[in-house]
């Protein structure tokens, strides 16, 4: 019996341990494209609207059209943020993944290095009517610099700073603040350091990406990028300390943030925007989430993020980083054509005016630009700083590892700053040189 | 046997037949006796031959084949590709065909135990971490498991019902849980604050729960809150099993009831509590879903435990090579821990016994 029970125990124990190193994966021979199965696609989409059901009632009837047009059935299946990366590396570990699918631009390095994606050549392009019908900065945010971008835009966003009418008025604020000066001394009337209840900006300290972005844009701001030519990185330079401080600083130092976004990372930010809680959020197309949320349009303006001074523009008056989805496909499809049918489908002129109009975006494709629908105020607003004034994010294989590790040492700045550390130049060097000496690649 | 026996069956009997046939026969009527055995033995073909050697010794093992090759497949085969991979540079560029990732031969394990550089030393941080939050939470879960079970073994008006509350934790799903203790822990609108801070007034100002160094705590309660009641539910079953008649001769020897516990109920606990204590500490020590939820995907420093770490390595930073070395380590970690565990128990058992 003895010999049983520890036989069972060992059992047990393996069962329980086994768990640990339980990630496997296959590998799959076959690669590029065919046309085996032309009548049907798969397409992953990326959960765009307010939630999955509305997803599929925009995409339906277009995919509907689709299959009219061509006879080719479009299987669809909304993918959540949170699950569409994993689900992509399973899929490029597995070989099976969808025909089509949506990708974060900011992904596509990363993915593009995976080779598991149908690069986007000068054929391919032509296929949908050029590279030229997009725009060059969404382009440009698909792929590594001089090579094939690995996915075309779909959506665009870019940042706007979002101010409320009635609490600027109530401090006596006459017009929003176009430089990071103006809106720390206009946060600084509204919060009067803490005292007021209310705060001049939020922010999202506890969600890596928007850490990301924001520092990226301050780091350009200040003349730096987190990755040198040759895709090194370089988290350390003093402009991208300086950034990092700035932004951290907006708390710490100035205290027009709320200790308490140090946090957040379900959007907080915004019902605390829609309450009236804070007068200002750095954001990517906020109108319908504040139309949720009970506001009125009338209620908030829409502002170009601020610059160190002057106008926003290219190079250190960078004032958003391209935000977007695009749109890709698998290489191991088994109906490249119809893929690529599918694409000029959803990236043509009159799709593009439909879907970027229902999701709030801006189109990637120039032409479709000019519907009025995206010269109203406050898409305006994205769709010029989209066009003059963004950039795309480090375009490099590393990209995501870039974003757990400078996006965690913001994280963690945020939650000094709010527990009343004193953040300096060399606290935030020393959290940037961690992160950097974490790249293994 | 209620039938005369004949040579015939006997002979048969020793050479291969089961002991199950010669006993079901010795259910039927007397009369039939002789006859059942002849027909028994012209139905002796359909059973199975097997050697009394090998029944003997072999039939628990054929018993545990099934899931033995389930085990095999679902467990120990990830487990060695895992260890495969830890020997091979396995980042986003070859997990297409990670057959082709390049040998690094002992590179990821080098990295991830030099405690000098950053990798080494965050996955050195998060396992001091990961050990005094398991410690911290196993002996929590495990005293206030045992306590209310004792306490509950009174018989009284709604103890069925309290029963029933105490298990609330374990049977909820642990995402829907966890998120609702994330929600409370928000400093600004969490209940706990609002307990804490604006009711009892016994913090001075609102704390962070969910990021800085009080994470490591509400790590710790959550944990406790999650793992207690399977403690409880295990003692309580155990505790069903003390005779009775053991306190009440102890009742009047004169022992009080501190001295019962410490005399009758943790000594007929303890092979309960080997295996509790052994189960609470492994799913503990690799417990990812209460980080996860609770922090999301980046811990903050006071609470990163390794399971957390290594997710990270290999998802976030895609790395699949070196959070799999990370695995391995932590792998024999537990192993060890576990050997000595049950030598040391069961060391302990043969002494109890003697």
């Amino acid at each position: 019996m003895r010999s049983i029970r520890a036989a069972a125990a060992v059992a047990v124990t393996l069962t329980t341990l086994a768990g640990a190193t339980a990630c496997g994966g296959g590998s799959d021979p076959s690669g590029g494209g065919s046309n085996a199965s032309p009548k049907t696609l798969t397409y992953w989409a990326s959960n765009q609207g307010p939630d999955i059901p509305a997803d599929k009632r925009i995409l339906t009837p277009e995919l509907k059209k689709f299959e009219k047009q061509t006879g080719i059935k479009v299987k669809l299946e909304v993918v959540p943020w949170a699950d569409l990366l994993k689900r992509i590396l399973g899929a490029t570990t597995s070989g099976q993944g969808p025909d089509v699918l949506n990708i974060g631009n900011t992904w596509s390095a990363s993915l593009q290095a995976t080779g598991a994606l149908l690069p986007w050549n000068k054929a391919n392009f032509a296929a949908i009517g050029g590279r030229d019908r997009f725009v060059e900065a969404a382009v440009a945010s698909a792929g590594a610099p001089k090579k094939d971008p690995a996915a075309v835009p779909l959506y665009s966003l870019s940042y706007a700073l979002y101010y409320n009418k009635k609490m600027f008025a109530d401090a006596g604020i006459a017009k929003p603040p176009a430089t990071w000066d103006e809106l720390v001394a206009d946060g600084r009337k509204i919060s009067k350091n803490g005292t007021s209840g209310k705060w001049g900006l939020g922010a999202e300290g506890g969600n890596l990406s928007e850490n990301i972005h924001q520092a990226f844009v301050l780091g350009k701001q200040h003349g730096a990028d987190f990755f040198d030519a040759s895709g090194k990185p370089t988290f350390t330079s003093p402009g991208a300390v300086a950034a990092v401080k700035q932004y951290v600083d907006l708390m710490g130092k100035d205290k027009v943030i709320a200790p308490g976004n140090a946090e957040y990372a379900q959007n907080q930010s915004l019902s605390d925007f829609s309450k009236g809680r804070t007068a200002m959020v750095l954001w990517q197309a906020a109108a319908s989430t504040f139309a949720a949320q009970g506001m009125k349009p009338q209620d908030w303006g829409a502002a170009p993020a601020p610059v160190e001074s002057g106008t926003p523009g290219q190079g250190k008056n960078v004032n958003s980083m391209v935000a977007g989805i695009n749109m890709a496909v698998f290489k191991n499809t088994k109906n490249t054509k119809g893929a690529l049918k599918f694409v000029k489908f959803m990236t043509s002129d009159e799709e593009q005016k439909i879907l970027n109009k229902a999701y709030g975006a801006v189109p990637p494709v120039t032409a479709a630009q000019s519907d009025p629908a995206f010269n109203v105020p406050g898409v305006k607003v994205l769709k010029d700083t989209l066009t003059q004034s963004a950039a795309p994010l480090p375009q490099v294989a590393s990209e995501s590892q870039f974003e757990t590790t400078v996006g965690t040492a913001i994280k963690e700045l945020w939650a000094d700053a709010a527990a009343g550390k004193t953040i300096t130049t060399a606290s935030v060097k020393s959290k940037l040189t961690k992160a950097q000496q974490q790249m293994t690649q | 046997m209620t039938s005369p026996p004949s040579p015939e069956p006997q002979s048969v009997t020793r050479g291969s037949a089961a002991p199950l046939l010669l006993e079901s026969t010795s259910q039927l009527p007397p009369a039939a006796g002789g006859d059942a055995l002849k027909s028994g033995g012209a139905r002796r073909p359909r059973t199975p031959r097997i050697p009394d050697r090998i029944r003997r010794g072999g039939l628990p093992y054929l018993l545990l084949l099934p899931a033995l090759v389930l085990e095999l497949l679902i467990h120990i085969l990830p487990m060695v590709i895992g260890i495969v991979m830890s020997f091979r540079g396995l980042t986003q560029f070859f997990i297409r065909d990670w057959n082709r990732a390049p040998w690094t031969g002992l590179h990821n394990f080098r990295i991830a135990v030099d405690f000098n550089a950053p990798i080494g030393e965050a996955l050195l941080h998060s396992f001091y971490v990961t050990c005094a939050f398991t410690v911290l939470a196993v002996g929590l879960s495990w005293l206030i498991g045992t306590g209310v079970a004792i306490l509950l073994q009174e018989d009284f008006r709604g103890r069925g019902l309290l029963r029933t509350v105490f298990l609330i934790p374990y049977a909820l799903p642990a995402y829907t849980a966890i998120i609702t203790w994330a929600f409370m822990f928000q400093r600004d609108n969490g209940l706990v604050n609002h307990v804490l801070h604006d009711q009892l007034g016994i913090t001075d100002k609102p704390s962070f729960w969910l990021i800085g160094d009080n994470s490591f705590y509400a790590l710790v309660i959550v944990a406790v809150w999650k793992s207690w009641p399977f403690a409880f539910l295990m003692v309580m079953a155990a505790l069903q099993n003390i005779p009775r008649e053991l306190y009440e001769a102890a009742a009047i020897d004169g022992a009080g009831m501190w001295q019962q516990i410490r005399k009758i109920t943790l000594p007929s606990l303890r092979s309960v509590n080997q295996v509790l204590v052994l189960v609470l500490f492994l799913w503990t020590f690799n417990d990812f879903n209460t980080p996860y939820v609770l922090f999301g995907k980046s811990a903050p420093e006071a609470a990163d435990l390794v399971s957390i770490h290594i997710y990270q390595s290999s998802f976030d930073t895609w790395n699949f090579g070196s959070g799999s070395a990370m695995s391995v380590l932590l792998l024999l970690f537990l192993l060890l821990v576990t050997a000595v565990y049950l030598i040391f128990t069961s060391r302990g058992r043969k002494s109890a016994d003697v």
